[in-house]
């Protein structure tokens, strides 16, 4: 018995090495250098409280990723509601249409955008013909066009852990409070809403966190303007050459993910959420 | 599952089972009846008011799911409290009602409880009592016992008359379980392919079946195909395969030379007895099942099913021994041959 499991463990080994030299060693040595450089010490981490541009990054990154997290659990949710109340047949033509998003790479996501929302892109070009309005708005490379092309991103990673607790639910539930007397009104308020609500937090955390890391999307959409936390680092690091600052954001990056975790991960099932085996 | 037609009156207070296979559109009548479903054509009264277009939030009747459908985010409490709460009454109202509800069901103590920290049996009341707490005209129940063991079964059958009497509502029961629908109906109609076969008191559908599916879906029987050779006197002849049947049919009066179809209960032939019709079967199996012996016989009619008493019983059937069965006249019904429909 105990052999045999040594044998099976000994089939992990190549899988940890792997993690261990390209992927721990790495934010090891990121944790190290925000310690060291400039000089060792924990001058990096006070930048935090004394820094307005360190505060700066993150009071807007810790905003427009709140602003994004809610726009997409609420578009997520009618969403999902409109697909789990949907005939079979539907059901298919929306997941797909949820999906698709998703094999589309991020990038032409991002230019799409701009070609629409540019001062002489499409919506404004279309609002000014209308004669709504005269100057054209300012859609882009600022934090509203970071938004949209965030939202637009997270609505599927939204819909997907929403739509799994929706699907829990029994119908039978919802007709018997029917039957009972509550109205379509009362039935989603006080059944079918508790009852997805699990799914609503796993959702929320897994766009959360992703939100935090946004690279491509903020970088195009914002134009060089707003700034977020891995534009800024990437910033430090490869034009500014201070790695010291750059790491010390990137460490603080990670902790806020972890932290998050585990805070959540005693609400909700997070085995469930990322889909691991077991009920 | 369609139904293709099935007119229904229910007197109010009584206990009405809609009884047959799955597939024979019972579900399909009770979800119409609790307006989960729309009938494409016919209308449905409820006190001479015409309810067909009421949505089923308007219509208010108290209803036990399969499976209970209890709120899994609610305890037993807020279960119960659910149609109330709905209805907007105020909590100390509520209390108050789930409190007495509760004692109703016998499960008082149980109403800080999660549905998920029940017995099944316990999870049947509090789905019993939440239907039962806003005293609606009409409870419809949808196989309330059919997830439960056959002991617990038993002993909630028995609570759900009780609790019928005390109530005093109409109930509507669906259920494929033929002891159930006997044992606890004031009133039993027969669903089959989507139609009502034969509607009637338990035991005037156990004695009197009006269709081969009847009687066969109801209990046991054994079914004899014969020729009418004598009609006149106080019984008819009918002649099966050899041998001349007397039958004293109370209603049907067939004429001379009809074909028919009789139908006799296996407990209604004695074993090593004589009677009005008497004939002889080598035994080819026997069960014993505590109370009597199910016995099958090969006999010139063709298997024959005997179910005899154990207890005191004239003769201790054997395998392979050629023993004598008899069968008062009255004992059979001719019924209907619907076999070619199903």
């Amino acid at each position: 018995m105990r052999r045999s499991e040594a044998g099976w463990h000994a089939l992990l080994l190549p899988a940890f090495l792997l993690l261990t030299v390209f992927y721990v060693t790495p934010i090891l040595q990121v944790l190290s250098i925000s310690f060291l450089e400039p000089e060792p010490g924990f001058g990096n981490y006070e930048r935090i409280g004394t820094n307005l541009s360190v505060q700066r990054v993150i009071v807007t990154t810790l905003r427009i990723c709140t602003i994004t997290t809610v726009l997409a659990l609420l578009l997520g949710y009618a969403l999902s509601y409109t697909i789990t109340l949907a005939n079979e047949r539907t059901r298919r033509w929306w997941l797909l249409c949820v999906l698709v998003p998703l094999w589309i790479s991020v990038l032409v996501r991002a230019f799409a955008w701009v070609t629409l929302l540019r001062r002489q892109g499409l919506i404004n070009q279309t609002l000014q013909g209308a004669g709504v309005i005269t100057e054209p708005l300012e859609l882009v490379w600022n934090e509203f066009g970071i938004i949209v092309g965030m939202v637009h991103y997270m609505v599927p990673y939204a819909v997907l852990p929403m739509l799994a607790s929706m699907r829990e639910i029994e119908p039978r539930l919802l007709a018997a409070a029917r039957g009972m007397g509550a109205s379509r009104t009362l039935v989603f308020t006080h059944v079918f809403l508790p009852l997805s609500m699990p799914g609503v937090v796993a959702a929320g955390v897994l766009v959360f966190i992703f939100s935090l890391g946004f690279y491509i999307t903020p970088a195009i959409l914002g134009g060089g303007k707003t700034l977020m936390v891995a534009e800024w680092i990437s910033l430090q690091i490869l034009d500014l050459i201070r790695w010291g600052l750059g790491t010390m954001m990137a460490t603080l990056l990670v902790v806020t993910i972890l932290v998050t975790l585990v805070v959540f991960s005693r609400v909700v099932n997070m085995r469930k959420l990322f889909g691991g085996g077991g009920a | 599952m369609a139904v293709a037609g099935a007119d229904l009156a229910v007197e109010g207070g009584s206990f009405l089972t809609l009884l047959g296979p799955s597939g024979s559109g019972k579900t399909t009548i009770l979800m119409m009846i609790a307006g989960f479903t729309e009938p494409t054509a016919g209308r449905l009264l409820l006190d001479g008011q015409d309810i067909t277009d009421l949505p089923p939030e308007k219509r208010a009747f108290g209803m036990v799911f399969q499976g209970y459908a209890l709120f899994p985010h609610m305890n037993v409490a807020e279960n119960i409290g659910f149609p109330l709460r709905v209805r907007g009454l105020s909590r100390a109202a509520r209390d108050e009602r789930v409190r007495a509800t509760l004692d109703l069901v016998q499960l008082t103590g149980f109403a800080d409880r999660l549905p998920k920290q029940l017995s099944g049996g316990q999870q049947q009341r509090v789905a019993l009592a939440r239907a039962l707490v806003f005293e609606p005209a009409l409870l419809l129940l949808d196989e309330p016992l059919s997830a439960l063991d056959k002991k617990l079964r038993a002993e909630l059958q028995e609570e759900l008359r009780a609790l019928h009497r005390r109530v005093g509502r109409t109930f509507i029961n669906v259920t494929h379980d033929q002891e159930e629908a006997l044992s606890l109906s004031d009133e039993v109609a027969i669903l089959n392919h989507g139609r009502i076969i034969q509607k009637g008191a338990p035991g005037a559908l156990y004695e009197h079946p009006r269709t081969r599916f009847v009687a066969d879906f109801l209990g046991k029987s054994n079914f004899l195909r014969g020729v009418v050779r004598e009609v006149g006197g106080a019984a008819l002849g009918i002649q099966c395969e050899g041998l001349r049947l007397r039958h004293s049919a109370p209603a049907a009066r067939p004429a001379l030379g009809e074909e028919v179809l009789l139908s006799l209960r296996p407990e209604k032939i004695a074993l090593a007895q004589d009677g009005d019709n008497a004939l002889e079967g080598r035994v080819v199996s026997v069960s014993y099942l505590g109370a009597g012996h199910a016995v099958v016989l090969e006999t010139p009619l063709g298997a024959m099913r005997v179910h005899q008493p154990a207890w005191r019983a004239a003769v201790a059937p054997v395998e392979g021994d050629l023993i004598r069965m008899a069968w008062a006249a009255d004992a059979a019904t001719i019924v209907e041959d619907d076999d070619a429909a199903v």
